[in-house]
């Protein structure tokens, strides 16, 4: 699972960098735990402060893009910070070993938990060995 | 009386003018160096907090994303607040070769942090909403400020 810094939305690439209509954000790319099981690979995101309804999950082209939209629960100035809530964004680029159409996400508690299925040619597979 | 021209007390009158000017430019640009997000494996305080105060009421939010809910355990006395619990990393049934990355912080942790007035115990409240600790924590009656009259005679 390769990592994307830059979004590559089409094939081609271009030489300089496109300019946005709106400014650019701020962004943090949140910290991820990924793990291996035999049937999937499971992708662990923490994005604190983001509800569901602020989160996107997109999956185009092989690329996986995790943005959101941190809140704090107050709006009022802090009299101490230690700490402040801006936008999340990573992305990943997938291998053809996953099976893109059966992604599910949830959100829970500040984390999102990402399930990407192997295709069922990358499972392991068990062969029995026939003893005659 | 009219002052002789010193071409150096001039350069360090300019010299403080613009230190001026760039402090009011810095006051009011966006903190970007604050310490700004998560607290990666390394972080020496968890969870980080953000502390809001009004007339009878100090906030605390916690940036604590991922915890059990039942390992959480929020406790005050007089004027300081601890927070504990656990937050879970990838399941044990993992194997370690089969870890690809591994970057959140995860483990037990207890932090306390002190208020800046006296906390009534009995009224304390907290919320766990999309990963962030939320504790209302009202003053104390003897924290609070009084209004006193002035006496005209």
């Amino acid at each position: 699972m390769a990592e994307k810094t830059v979004a590559t939305t089409s094939g081609r690439q271009v030489a300089s960098e496109r300019e946005r209509t709106r400014t650019q954000e701020r962004y943090v790319s949140p910290p991820v735990d990924i793990y291996e099981t035999p049937n999937e690979l499971v992708l662990l995101a923490d994005l604190p402060g983001v509800a569901p309804d602020d989160l996107e999950v997109r999956l185009e082209d092989d690329i996986l893009t995790i943005r959101g939209q941190a809140k704090h629960l107050r709006t009022q100035e802090p009299v101490y910070q230690e700490y402040e809530l801006v936008n999340f964004f990573r992305q990943f680029e997938l291998s053809e070993q996953i099976d893109q159409g059966k992604v599910s996400a949830d959100l829970k508690h500040g984390v999102l938990t990402l399930h990407l299925p192997k295709t069922e040619k990358a499972k392991p597979r068990q062969i029995t060995v026939q003893v005659s | 009386m009219a002052q002789q021209w010193d071409p150096w007390r001039e350069m360090e009158a300019l010299r403080r003018e613009i230190d001026r000017a760039f402090e009011q430019v810095g006051l009011r640009l966006p903190p970007l160096f604050r310490t700004a997000f998560l607290p990666g494996r390394a972080a020496r305080e968890y969870p980080l907090v953000n502390l809001y105060e009004d007339k009878d009421t100090v906030y605390v939010e916690a940036l604590a994303p991922g915890l059990d809910p039942a390992s959480l355990n929020v406790s005050v006395v007089r004027n300081s607040v601890t927070i504990s619990g656990e937050k879970k990393g990838i399941p044990d049934s993992a194997k370690p070769d089969s870890v690809h990355r591994e970057e959140r912080a995860a483990g037990r942790f207890t932090r306390t942090v002190e208020l800046p007035a006296e906390i009534d115990e009995n009224k304390v409240q907290a919320e766990y909403k999309h990963g962030l600790l939320f504790l209302t924590l009202p003053k104390a009656e003897a924290a609070k400020p009084k209004q006193i009259t002035v006496q005209v005679a």
